[in-house]
């Protein structure tokens, strides 16, 4: 990967997202896009974050001084490759199912002395160790990538997480009445011109839980899947689901055994 | 007494249905213990963020007809016919027609209306009109490019829908209907995907009246 200057691929893509946060109509915002991912070509801001992500695994930190090479994400002490296409998983430690993000917490708080709270309760996205997470989890996705998804079911705790996923996704209410199923319960519609992945089935390659984490141009940000679901709640007009909550990771589990077979493109770049 | 042959009538579906599922997994839990452990996963994961009360959601996600929505997409049977027009006839008398029997107000004052994607999320504040979030799912006016496509296509409504007289007696019926259909889509269709404007307080009348417009003004552009 070459190496770029940083603040300028950030100038140019805070640019871009000041020109797409104007009235712009979205057709042209569409072609912008289009225009700006083939300008960005071989890379994308995301690899910034990758970039990032890679030397705080290694970097001593933490009260306890320590790196991250001692984490397991499912296939044993300090693997990165290949991890992230098999989460959410049970890990017997903390008798959880847990995503990346969540796994990456238990890490940190684990092996380096972070304290959960800043991360998890009174962390904010893009700050802090919640960008830290962010980073870390963006790396760990790059090292899955062309690889498909494949969830393990075999313990109990995975399977009654994918129930409850499933039943997270159709449930419907607020004052809205609307369900996840609502915008990714069919094939081939769209929000305005936004096409919406169907996730209740395998929406393909690179699609869905395959394209997360991914650089967001129109908020000039690095999203996580825990990100991208929150902002889906928000606009379900559900409440705030907390950072790595039960009902996030549960979704990530439906949708990724529902994506069995997809190829992960991450770390992506989005509208 | 037919509720309670129906509901148990229903019970059983579920529970064959759960049973085949169970068979197919090995040892899950009960659709009952499965929906027990959702909410239970519910209540742990949210918390109250501006306008929106996590209790008023989850109470919301327990409604019998959200339930019985959600339960026919998580165990794939479709709604039983009589239920879903006890739901439609419950859902239809919360409509509140117009008090003056005027239905239609400005077009233009609609499109902007139909435009604006504002309102019931944690970033909105309470006292902030809502937007009617249309364009979102539906064709409009042909000017606009940029429309969603999760409902029908609503260009040239009133040649789709046979208007051609607003004052015709025979125009009444579907005049009704479409403010109806706005008021509380459910009346019409118990799981319909679209929001209920008013009877869940996100419009007003004369919003409503606007959109009424949009849709059925001769001027309007929908329909030139």
């Amino acid at each position: 990967m070459k190496r770029r200057n940083k603040s300028a691929v950030l100038a140019v893509a805070a640019a871009m997202a000041l020109a797409m946060g104007s009235a712009m109509a979205e057709d042209s915002t569409s072609a912008a896009i289009d225009e700006y991912r083939q300008m960005l070509q071989d890379g994308n801001p995301a690899e910034l974050f990758e970039m990032d992500g890679e030397a705080l695994w290694t970097e001593a930190r933490g009260p306890k001084g320590a790196t991250l090479e001692a984490c397991d994400l499912g296939k044993g002490p300090g693997v990165t490759e290949g991890v992230f296409v098999e989460l959410p998983r049970y890990f017997e430690d903390t008798d959880k199912v847990q995503d990346l993000e969540s796994r990456l917490v238990t890490c940190m708080v684990e092996l380096q002395g972070l304290d959960r709270a800043d991360i998890v309760e009174n962390g904010k996205w893009g700050q802090g160790e919640r960008a830290n997470v962010t980073a870390l989890a963006t790396w760990i996705a790059s090292q899955s990538r062309g690889m498909s998804f494949n969830l393990p079911q075999d313990h109990e705790e995975e399977r009654l997480a994918y129930e409850v996923g499933k039943r997270v996704f159709f449930q419907r209410g607020g004052q809205y009445d609307f369900s996840c199923a609502t915008c990714h319960g069919q094939e081939n519609i769209r929000i305005r011109l936004q096409e919406l992945p169907y996730l209740s089935k395998d929406p393909g390659d690179g699609v869905g839980i395959a394209a997360w984490p991914a650089y967001r141009v129109s908020s000039g940000q690095m999203w996580t899947m825990q990100h991208r679901l929150n902002d889906c709640f928000r606009q379900q007009r559900f409440p705030e689901p907390d950072f790595v909550s039960d009902v996030t990771v549960a979704l990530g589990v439906y949708m990724g055994v529902q994506a069995k077979g997809a190829k992960s493109i991450a770390s992506a770049i989005k509208r | 007494m037919k509720k309670t042959l129906f509901a148990l009538a229903l019970m059983a579906g579920i529970a064959a249905a759960t049973s085949v599922h169970a068979a197919d997994n090995g040892s899950l839990p009960s659709a009952e213990e499965l929906d027990r452990l959702t909410m239970e996963a519910n209540r742990n994961s949210f918390h109250d963020k501006g306008i929106i009360k996590v209790d008023d959601v989850l109470a919301s996600i327990n409604d019998p007809l959200m339930r019985a929505c959600a339960d026919a997409k998580i165990y794939d049977q479709p709604m039983d016919p009589e239920t879903q027009r006890k739901f439609e006839q419950e859902n239809m008398a919360t409509i509140q027609w117009p008090e003056d029997g005027n239905y239609l107000g400005d077009w233009e004052a609609g499109e902007k209306l139909a435009q604006s994607g504002r309102g019931g999320t944690w970033r909105d504040k309470a006292e902030d009109p809502a937007g009617g979030n249309c364009y979102n799912c539906h064709k409009i006016s042909p000017e606009e490019l940029s429309f969603g496509t999760i409902g029908l296509s609503l260009y040239n409504y009133r040649k789709l829908r046979g208007v051609t007289d607003l004052d015709d007696p025979k125009s009444a019926e579907m005049i009704k209907y479409t403010w109806g259909k706005i008021y509380n889509a459910k009346a019409y269709n118990a799981c319909s995907n679209m929001p209920r404007f008013g009877s869940h307080g996100i419009l007003t009348q004369d919003q409503i009246r606007d959109l009424m417009a949009l849709l059925l003004d001769p001027d309007s552009p929908v329909n030139k």
